[in-house]
């Protein structure tokens, strides 16, 4: 592990240390906050307790607390931070193989995808698998999305990346016309849909937090295994042919790959847009553009950005925004920036 | 080394591109592959990386067909400095440099000492040291062809395939990295098959000359045996004068400007 950090450079172990310290501080920082505020000492108790023989942490802690954190408040914070990480893995991934800043889970479609499925289950009401109806008809939803966009975009010559971006713009329109054409037939159940649509971590349980970590952890094992071959690719399908890379073969994991994780995000939470655009650009002003260590960097940056967003609109604001409106709201408005700061000189990016 | 080609064809739907190519390329040469736009040298070279695969026939590097070595194993074998070039992301020249070191490198195994040194040394004989932590999307276009044709020749092979590779450079950086190219086969014994456009360029380095047309292996053999006015002729359609330079020591072609023979 040490010889990884050294031989990516000294920078990156630092880097990564500062990443995760300060992922850890957010955490219990907002496992405290809230309608019941909870002093940071309880927190750390009521986590610390778990641990085997630990339990008299919990003495002189009030007895209703340990429920508030354990049941209500850390699901859901571990879901954000675990959906956060894994848009910005998608958007590291997504940017990486298509070679464009600017691809993120939705230049592919997936999030229409995703969106199309949870309006179709919420517009049949359909129920049979309780609460993972709606997840699962937004992962099959993304899935046929993929499908489709890969089919579009093939040719002879094989997935060229400006084909699969024009492909995954075309179907995103056409699948958007279909979320619209859900929320006209259904007339009341319209704000069941649209405050879906608008993404929310309220009411996770762990089954959420597993989930997401579980699909988090095996595409970062994937990315990570060809985080090497993507940095290749960088120099252009042909001559990455030549270094003995098989792009064909790797362009069309990566791409599954990325598309399962942010399936997966985007029907845990609802369309949360801008942190799998946003964090791998800043990041990558961080780090440079080597996809080992902008990967790492990115996880871990997502997961803070998006339980931060979360913690602000659920505990600090009066009222509670949805998490996608917000990160819209402010993460576009600083995407504007940064491309305009690129356009004038300021950001070597291109 | 023997790289040879049995009758092989390829063809981009039912557009023939390359057919019946029958070669057989050696150690130690300077090969050198002429043709007007479109005669299928890219196409050639692209079945040579194994980046397409032949419709019909067998290439085969030392006896045995390309098909049966993995990708990794023929990118120890083959590297390619291609024409055209676009990195999207802000790699530096080094970071790039040193990519080409990658068909060396175990799964799980990161550059070391003797892999850094290499990138030193070939760094510093191609002129990019002097540039090698600034961005590759920053410099010009001579510059980065350079940073290309260094991450060429770090990978280390027996085989150098230049693909129209000083297109876009002026003439001292064309003459510097053929010169760069052909001291390793002189010296090395290594293999540089080049796909030039400028006639005279390729009279100057290469010893043996595949004249291609439609396709097909028009004439091949020794430059100083193919390179003749009829070839010229019924290769390029236009009439030329071909004579014994003194001062380029070696055969050169001149135009006129009538000589386009429509």
């Amino acid at each position: 592990m040490i010889r990884i950090f050294r031989t990516l450079g000294r920078g990156i172990f630092w880097q990564v240390l500062a990443l995760s310290l300060l992922l850890a501080a957010l955490v219990v920082l907002s496992s405290g906050l809230g309608y019941l505020r909870i002093s940071f000492s309880d927190v750390l108790r009521i986590v610390l307790a778990k641990l085997p023989g630990l339990d008299f942490l919990l003495d002189g802690v009030n007895s209703l607390f340990p429920v508030v954190i354990t049941d209500v408040r850390l699901p859901r914070i571990l879901t954000a931070a675990a959906v956060g990480a894994g848009l910005a893995l998608s958007g590291v991934v997504f940017q990486g193989i298509l070679l464009n800043p600017l691809a993120d889970p939705y230049t592919l479609g997936v999030s229409a995808g995703a969106a199309l499925g949870a309006s179709f289950a919420l517009w049949l009401n359909i129920g049979i698998w309780g609460i993972w109806s709606v997840p699962l008809f937004a992962f099959i939803g993304s899935g046929l999305t993929l499908m489709a966009v890969i089919y579009l975009a093939s040719s002879s010559a094989g997935l060229s990346s400006s084909n699969l971006i024009l492909s995954g713009i075309i179907v995103s329109a056409i699948l958007s016309a279909g979320v619209s054409f859900i929320k006209y037939m259904v007339d009341e159940q319209v704000s069941v849909i649209i405050f879906w649509l608008m993404g929310s971590f309220g009411s996770k349980t762990w089954a959420d937090v597993w989930l997401t970590l579980g699909t988090l952890t095996a595409g970062l094992g994937i990315c990570g295994y060809f985080s090497r071959e993507m940095n290749v690719m960088a120099l252009g399908s042909r001559t990455a042919a030549s270094l003995g890379v098989d792009t064909q073969k790797v362009r069309l994991i990566l791409l599954i790959t990325a598309s399962l994780v942010s399936a997966v995000c985007v029907s845990v939470s609802g369309i949360i847009g801008f942190v799998g655009l946003l964090v791998p650009h800043i990041m990558r002003t961080l780090t440079g553009p080597d996809n080992q260590r902008l990967i790492l960097v990115s996880i871990f940056a997502g997961a803070i950005l998006l339980l931060g967003a979360d913690t602000l609109t659920r505990a600090v604001l009066p009222h509670e925004i949805p998490i996608g409106v917000l990160t819209a709201l402010t993460g576009g408005p600083f995407f504007c920036y940064i491309y305009r700061k690129k356009q004038t000189g300021g950001i070597h990016d291109d | 080394m023997t790289i040879e080609t049995d009758q092989v064809c390829f063809g981009y739907g039912r557009h023939p591109a390359v057919s019946d190519v029958s070669l057989k390329l050696k150690s130690g040469v300077f090969y050198g592959i002429l043709g007007p736009n479109g005669c299928g040298k890219t196409t050639l070279v692209d079945l040579l990386i194994r980046h397409r695969t032949p419709g019909a026939g067998v290439i085969s590097y030392q006896g045995k067909p390309l098909a049966k070595y993995s990708r990794k194993q023929i990118a120890r074998r083959f590297a390619l400095v291609p024409q055209q070039y676009s990195v999207n992301f802000p790699f530096t020249s080094r970071q790039v440099v040193m990519m080409g070191r990658y068909p060396h490198l175990g799964r799980f195994a990161f550059p070391d000492r003797e892999d850094h040194r290499q990138v030193d040394e070939i760094m510093a004989q191609t002129g990019t040291r002097e540039f090698e932590n600034r961005f590759v999307s920053e410099l010009s276009g001579g510059e980065r062809q350079r940073v290309i044709f260094a991450r060429a020749l770090v990978q280390d092979t027996p085989v150098l395939i230049l693909d129209e590779a000083t297109s876009n450079l002026d003439i001292a950086h064309a003459i510097s990295l053929f010169s760069l190219a052909f001291r390793r086969v002189t010296d090395e014994g290594k293999t540089v098959i080049a796909v030039m456009q400028d006639i005279n360029l390729a009279a100057l380095f290469c010893q043996y000359l595949i004249l291609m047309k439609n396709g097909r292996v028009v004439r091949h053999g020794p430059c100083d045996q193919v390179l003749t006015e009829s070839t010229i002729q019924s290769v390029f359609e236009v009439k030329a004068k071909v004579y014994e330079d003194t001062y380029a020591n070696a055969r050169q072609v001149v135009f006129n400007r009538s000589s386009h023979v429509p």
